[in-house]
């Protein structure tokens, strides 16, 4: 980070034209590169939390799947929030 | 032949110790052929023996912009079918003797003109020259892959606009599984710094932290360019006068090996501003 970033951050200056387009490309190019639709991307989202479930009680409305880039490799992020551990009952 | 030698012209262009650089962009006019005349007049300049071959045969442009368009007698497309030698299809530049064209033939060309057709292209090109630079057209489809096939290296060219930067992205990765292009360099052009200063406009810095490659090289917007277009003489002939004609010398010494800085635009005003723009642009983390 520059103290131009810095400054712009601090001041909330942030939504320049040339911020947007950074962070549209971001969004855009992690699902160019992993060939992902945000539809498989949800059904993913589900399945996983169906895994999940079995073992936790998760918040579906507050969970995400997301990608994200950095340098040239992709990652998958899940972010489901707990509700509360389910108790196994074997 | 039961699968064609991908890697044929690469043995050539080694043993000739000869490099053949694309230059590519997926997104059309953002100053690939403009680009390719200047780079190989620069590197022509720097007494290096230098091909620039037009690939882009559907809308062929280069010998335009060198001023080459009334000498073409023979073209590629001779050249492959026997219908001429290679040294009757070369055009040499008026004034940089040791730069020459491959002219493109004509758009029938499309319908049949294959990688193959390329890489036998390239080899024999490998013999006579130290530099083959490769003018490719817009898009990814054949006339794309037909022109990367002839190289080992590719010059991405991007403009900091968000939809040039997205078609550049995936070129990268189109380059990277086509198997034997090795370099990827990516090459700035068309940057106004101004707009760059009021946030305006994607920075190098952006551009270069979302596509992840090795930066080749910055040009900015000059209007001396399309001057030059007008005139068919290539900026790079002349002195470097304007912005974009210094950046092309510079570009040319780097390709070649030279490890020559490459400016920050942004950071050229001298007196308060310059300095409070430096300041500013201090790294911190
Ligand atoms: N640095 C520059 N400053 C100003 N204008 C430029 C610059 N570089 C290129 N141009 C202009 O941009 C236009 C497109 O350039 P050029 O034909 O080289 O692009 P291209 O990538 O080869 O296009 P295509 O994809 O159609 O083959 C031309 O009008 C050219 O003069
Ligand atoms: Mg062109």
């Amino acid at each position: 980070m520059t103290i131009r970033e810095l400054l712009d951050r601090l001041s909330g200056n942030r939504n320049t034209s040339a911020n947007s387009a950074c962070s549209r490309l971001r969004v855009v190019l992690a699902h160019d590169r992993s060939d992902l639709s945000p539809a498989l991307l949800d059904q993913m989202r589900l399945e996983i939390m169906e895994v999940v479930s079995k073992y936790l009680e998760l918040d579906y409305i507050g969970s995400e799947l997301t990608l994200e880039t950095e340098e040239r490799s992709t990652a998958l992020v899940a972010n489901l929030p707990i509700r509360c551990v389910r108790k196994l009952s074997r | 032949m039961s699968s064609p030698n991908l890697g044929s012209h690469i043995d050539a262009l080694k043993a000739n110790n000869c490099r053949s650089i694309v230059l590519c962009s997926g997104k059309g006019g953002v100053g690939k052929t403009t680009l390719t005349a200047n780079l190989g007049v620069a590197l022509a300049k720097l007494n290096k023996k230098t091909c620039v071959v037009d690939a882009d045969y559907g809308l062929r442009n280069l010998d335009l912009l060198l001023g080459l368009e009334s000498r073409i007698v023979f073209t590629a497309q001779e050249v492959i079918s026997g219908g001429c030698r290679l040294e009757q299809a070369l055009v040499r530049h008026k004034h940089e003797t040791n730069l020459m064209l491959m002219p493109a033939g004509n758009p029938r060309m499309l319908d049949w003109f294959s990688s193959e057709h390329m890489r036998t292209l390239i080899t024999l090109l490998s013999e006579s020259f130290d530099f083959i630079l490769i003018d490719a057209p817009a898009g990814v489809e054949d006339g794309f892959k037909n022109a990367v096939a002839g190289a080992s290296e590719a010059i991405l060219v991007v403009n900091p606009e968000i939809s040039s930067v997205r078609d550049a992205d995936r070129v990268a990765g189109l380059l990277a599984s086509q198997g034997t292009i090795d370099t990827i360099q990516l090459l700035v052009n068309r940057v106004r710094p101004r707009m760059v200063e009021k946030l305006d406009m994607l920075s190098i810095e952006d551009v270069l932290d979302i596509l992840a490659i090795p930066l080749l090289g910055v040009v900015q917007e000059d209007e001396q360019v399309i001057i030059a277009a007008n005139l068919g003489e290539p900026l790079a002939l002349g002195k470097p006068k304007s912005p974009a004609a210094f950046a092309y010398g510079n570009i040319a010494r780097r390709i070649q090996g030279e490890d020559i800085p490459i400016p920050d635009i942004n950071a050229k005003h001298g007196g308060f501003v310059g300095r409070l723009g430096e300041f500013l642009s201090t790294k911190i983390i």
